[in-house]
């Protein structure tokens, strides 16, 4: 058995071959089949909508960016305050996780009218939404980021006298880093979502309202372009957090 | 006559519990001359870390009283008074190995850490590792990075320094050049080191004085001086027919302990 590893070239040529293989496939083995093109387009019918609808395809993608992005910062952003607040009062984390946990097991979806509700039809309630996906794995990974120091970490900055304040900017957060980065990472992939799903109840642009009308028109070629956008910026997001998770985590 | 290192009489060392606390080691009588090289042997669970942590004020003791040179332990550690080695390195893998040793100067209180001297250099040459002192921890190996803690404990000139098995995990050909070389630091900077390990001929090789304690409950057990079987620098061969004596002389010392 040789199991060695790959040469540089095979590891970036095989993934490439692989997902072209598969698209070829499609494109020539799905229509053989009958699978008929309102059901599952080919890739070129799909292409065909990124030249002819580009500019609506695009005039759709920025409200999600938009929401995706402001619920990516928002909800991971107070993920971490709530983090930094719990670790410091046993007092408060010991009241008001369990409410916190409870919250956590209503599904989004269950949720999201009641946020149109209170939030109305703009791009607001999407944001919350995108924020409160997002919310929940960040807080338990920035916790147990935060407490990850080891004993004699903490005892080394008790010898030198340490402040909270140097303990926190010196010791905890630097620990909490690479907890921090992987729940990021799946962040940028739920935030997407919660800003798709708000758009599905209740919104005229963005690309989850496209889905939803192009379903409705039996536009599948329109409605495969939209998932495929959605998955790119999905894409854009993750590789923006790996490039900043390389950028301040060097080590290891 | 300066005050002793350490002194306690009385001391009750251990852990408070939820209802009742653990006592580890109970009733210790100790004094410590200053600039004395101690060695603290002992089997797990005696309680001879727990003891250099209520040094170092890490942990209140149960009962008695400890001066550390005069002071209460309190006062030493918010004076800066010691270093502390422990087992693990403890680097921070985020910082080079320069960062690691200047961390001394980046926390605690403005006045005393600005009174320091940034000697990260001198230390990193000391110790050997200027050619290392860009490199991250995990890049260095398992005895560089005890090099470095040591470094790191010796910036701000400790008067007391505190080891905690401190190559207890490293293979013992490094274990016996590291002792070497601490040997030397010891001789250059003066300071009284309290070193705590499990190892015999460690303990015998290092200490101008050596205490024994058992375990359930911890005490001392023996308490040797080896100065009189040393050179005056407290240099002695690992083969020397006294050191290999004193060295049989506490086996069964904790032999008869346990």
């Amino acid at each position: 058995m040789n199991q060695g590893a790959l040469s540089p070239f095979a590891q970036t040529a095989l993934p490439i071959l692989g997902a072209g293989s598969l698209i070829l496939a499609w494109q020539f083995l799905l229509p053989l089949a009958g699978v008929p093109a309102y059901i599952v387009p080919t890739p070129t019918a799909i292409a065909g909508v990124f030249s002819r609808n580009g500019s609506l395809l695009l005039s759709n993608l920025w409200p999600t960016a938009i929401e995706a992005f402001s619920g990516f910062v928002l909800g991971n952003l107070a993920a971490v305050l709530l983090a930094v607040v719990f670790v410091h009062s046993r007092t408060l984390q010991a009241a008001y996780f369990p409410v916190v946990l409870f919250f956590n097991t209503i599904p989004v979806l269950a949720l999201a009218p009641v946020v149109i509700l209170i939030f109305g039809l703009g791009m607001l309630p999407k944001i919350v939404i995108a924020a409160v996906i997002c919310f929940f794995p960040t807080l338990i990974n920035m916790i147990r980021g935060l407490e990850s120091a080891s004993p004699s970490e903490h005892e080394l900055f008790r010898v030198l006298s340490a402040t909270r304040w140097e303990i926190f900017w010196r010791l905890r957060l630097p620990r909490a880093l690479p907890m921090l980065f992987a729940s990021l990472r799946i962040a940028s992939a739920t935030a997407v979502i919660g800003a798709i799903v708000g758009e599905w109840i209740g919104s005229d642009k963005g690309l989850g309202a496209l889905i939803i009308q192009a379903t409705f028109n039996y536009q599948s070629d329109r409605l495969y372009a939209a998932i495929v956008l959605s998955s790119l910026l999905s894409i854009g997001f993750f590789m923006t957090v790996v490039a900043a998770e390389r950028w301040s985590v060097r080590y290891r | 006559m300066a005050a002793p290192a350490i002194e306690t009489s009385g001391l009750d060392v251990g852990y408070p519990g939820r209802r009742s606390a653990v006592t580890v080691i109970s009733g210790l009588h100790l004094t410590v001359e200053a600039g004395t090289f101690l060695s603290i042997l002992g089997p797990s669970g005696c309680g001879k870390s727990t003891f250099l942590r209520v040094v170092a004020d890490l942990l209140a003791p149960l009962a008695g009283t400890i001066r550390v040179m005069g002071e209460t332990p309190s006062a030493v550690r918010s004076g800066r008074g010691v270093g502390f080695v422990f087992q693990d390195s403890t680097l921070l893998p985020w910082r080079t190995a320069r960062e690691n040793v200047r961390l001394p100067i980046q926390v605690g209180r403005r006045s005393l850490s600005r009174m320091i001297d940034d000697r990260a250099d001198e230390l990193l040459e000391l110790v050997g590792l200027s050619a290392l002192s860009e490199r991250l921890p995990h890049q260095l190996s398992g005895g560089q990075r005890q090099r470095l803690a040591i470094a790191r404990a010796l910036l701000g000139e400790p008067r007391l320094l505190l080891m905690d098995e401190p190559f207890g995990a490293l293979d013992e050909i490094t274990r016996d050049r590291l002792n070497d070389e601490l040997l030397n630091l010891w001789r250059r900077t003066g300071t009284t080191v309290l070193f705590v390990t499990h190892s015999i001929a460690e303990a015998v090789y290092l200490g101008q004085r050596v205490i024994v304690l058992a375990a359930h409950p911890g005490r001392i057990v023996a308490d040797h001086d080896l100065r009189p079987l040393k050179g005056p620098d407290n240099s002695c061969s690992r083969e020397d027919p006294a050191i290999v004596a004193a060295m049989a002389r506490m086996r069964s010392a904790l032999g008869a302990a346990s």
